[in-house]
């Protein structure tokens, strides 16, 4: 269904207000003219429902418009009307390959909002199970990015062989795969078994030999050099600007980690580092999520050694039937994806007056077209998949 | 040297080929109708109702406080109180489900109902082989369906079922032991229903 248009036919944007568009990064040359591509919805590349019309001048983007809302449920409005307990299985589906980073989340949330404390033991059992899940992500995310190099099999399949394990370690302490439903305002539901801490001990061991693999398969490999390195350029400026978080804001050169400005949770007790990108292309958001795979083996490390023993509710803790006072409260995490914040108005009822989920995917894409303007369409897929979305938290 | 970095993960490829031959546990992959994995315990799927003894009408744990119907995120319990009371497992006349339904095509196996159930009566099951071709009755589970053995739970969470029994004991003790002081004739009643329970059909059930 691809519609051609007359040079200027396309632009939509002349009734719109003095400095609404920036100027044209490459204007077409001559007499040519424009083709329309919807890629997407259903495109292999695009990770789920995601719609990119996409204007070419031959192979070259010069328009890309990214439509969203193909997978919206209406997330925050259900939870205006259930109570806080009965969204936190909903905030498992916002972004389903990282639930617990989600669960994080919502339980600071909900904790900010009602003054609650949260124990030791439970705090150490989050950072494992955070830490767990960005490391499945980074890996999977890699490989999709691999894939859509063309790569149709190898690296994915590598990562999913390591994310399998970890999907094990989860399903055998909260039950569920991918829809967790683990953390409590307050702690944590059920309590990690001595043998689920060694089995986790025994899967960390490993990671770092998964680390080298995947880096010896892929960092030095000429094709994704040739492909990935000048592409898709995100500046530090624009980053900051359009509020791009994560590791797609960090392989743009800032220094920016919540888990180190916030220090949520215990995170300040923790040694590591937080990769930067020096060129702010597709190559370093490679680069980045691959360092940060390992510096969460260097956290998992030292949160397995440390880890005290003692109670994971906080035993004053009430899941249900509670009333918060009215008040207001922002919680927010380092997701594997970025800033993942949850926005809480409480009225005093036993459900929340607003509910505002402030998820990184939905955010961090704003900036496509400004890193697609000037590529191919094959380096669109590709600026897409470093992106690392997941449509379930973009649509909510 | 151009070519290097394929080489090099060529040469990672070719290792995992190979390595899958000379060792077990790289084969990640099972054959699954005939071959399954060893279940996890702490696996959930859907909510069942647990009974105690051998008559699942007369021995369901629940009571009808439809507190998992209030609190079910997407809402896909439906119960019906009992007109009439009939003695639990305490001896204490409480009502009775006269329908509890689960939508298992709207369950999204959260185990909130599980959290929130003061009664320990619902509880996750792991049976996961549920596909059935009727598209609107076969997946709405009625009480009779629902209901499944305490020796079932024992058997698909052994850990979690002894600390639920271990509960139960230490509250029917202590509901048990003000009584002797007052008369002996009310505990040995209870102690009698504890252990035999009611063989009344409820009206309404199994349908």
């Amino acid at each position: 269904m691809n519609v051609t248009y007359k040079v200027g036919a396309f632009e939509s944007n002349k009734n719109k207000p003095e400095g609404w568009n920036r100027p044209p990064v490459i204007t077409p040359d001559g007499e040519g003219e424009l083709l329309e591509v919807a890629m997407g919805p259903h495109h292999p590349s695009t990770h789920g429902v995601f719609r990119m019309d996409v204007a070419l001048d031959g192979e070259r983007v010069i328009r890309l418009k990214p439509v969203f809302g193909y997978l919206h449920r209406n997330h925050e409005k259900i939870a205006e009307g259930i109570s806080y307990l009965g969204s936190m299985p909903f905030t498992d589906r916002l972004d389903y390959l990282c639930p617990l980073t989600n669960n994080w989340a919502y339980a600071l949330a909900v904790e900010k909002l009602t003054g609650q404390e949260v124990p030791e033991r439970a705090e150490y059992l989050r950072v494992i199970v955070g830490e767990l899940t960005r490391v499945q992500n980074h890996a999977s995310s890699i490989g999709f990015l691999i894939q859509e190099m063309g790569a149709s099999g190898t690296p994915l399949m590598y990562a999913f062989r390591e994310r399998e394990k970890i999907l094990d370690l989860f399903e055998e302490l909260t039950g569920a795969r991918m829809m967790c439903n683990y953390m409590r305002f307050g702690g944590c539901r059920v309590d990690a078994s001595p043998a689920w801490l060694d089995a986790t001990r025994k899967v960390v061991a490993g990671l770092p030999g998964f680390a080298d693999e995947f880096e010896r398969l892929l960092r030095t490999n000429e094709i994704l050099m040739a492909r990935t390195q000048g592409v898709g350029i995100l500046r530090p400026e624009l980053a900051v600007n359009a509020g791009v978080t994560g590791p797609m804001l960090r392989a743009s050169g800032v220094n920016y980690d919540i888990r180190k400005v916030d220090g949520y949770g215990i995170y300040n007790r923790f040694n590591f580092r937080v990769p930067l990108g020096d060129h702010w292309d597709v190559y370093d958001r490679f680069m980045v999520r691959l360092l940060e795979m390992r510096e969460s083996i260097k956290i998992l490390e030292q949160a397995l050694k440390d880890i005290p023993i003692g109670p994971v509710m906080d035993p004053k803790a009430k899941i249900r039937g509670f009333r918060p006072k009215p008040g207001e409260a922002y919680g927010r995490i380092e997701s594997p994806k970025g800033e993942l914040g949850f926005y809480l108005i409480s009225d005093g009822g036993p459900n929340p007056y607003r509910y505002r989920v402030r998820p990184p995917s939905l955010i961090n894409l704003t900036v496509l077209e400004d890193m697609a303007i000037g590529h191919n369409v094959a380096d669109v897929v590709l600026i897409f998949g470093s992106v690392d979305i997941i449509l379930g938290e973009v649509d909510r | 040297m151009l070519g290097e970095g394929i080489l090099k993960g060529l040469a990672e490829t070719a290792r995992n080929f190979v390595g899958s031959f000379v060792s077990a546990e790289r084969l990640t992959t099972v054959q699954y109708p005939e071959q399954r994995i060893a279940p996890i315990e702490a696996t959930r799927d859907f909510p069942f109702l647990v009974y105690d003894g051998g008559n699942w009408a007369a021995g369901l744990r629940c009571v009808a406080c439809q507190i998992c119907e209030k609190e079910c995120p997407p809402k896909c319990i439906y119960i019906e109180k009992s007109k009439d009371k009939k003695p639990d497992a305490l001896g204490k006349p409480q009502f009775y489900p006269a329908r509890f339904d689960i939508d298992i095509s709207v369950c999204m196996s959260c185990q909130i109902c599980v959290e929130v159930c003061p009664f320990e009566a619902i509880k996750m099951d792991t049976e996961f082989e549920l596909s059935t071709t009727d598209r609107f009755g076969g997946l709405l589970y009625d009480r009779k369906q629902l209901a499944r053995s305490n020796e079932h739970y024992h058997k698909i969470h052994p850990t979690e079922a002894a600390e639920v029994d271990a509960r139960l004991a230490k509250a029917r003790a202590a509901a048990k032991a003000p009584v002797p002081a007052k008369t002996a004739a009310p505990a040995a009643n209870a102690a009698g229903n504890l252990t035999a329970g009611p063989t009344v059909e409820p009206a309404g059930g199994g349908d």
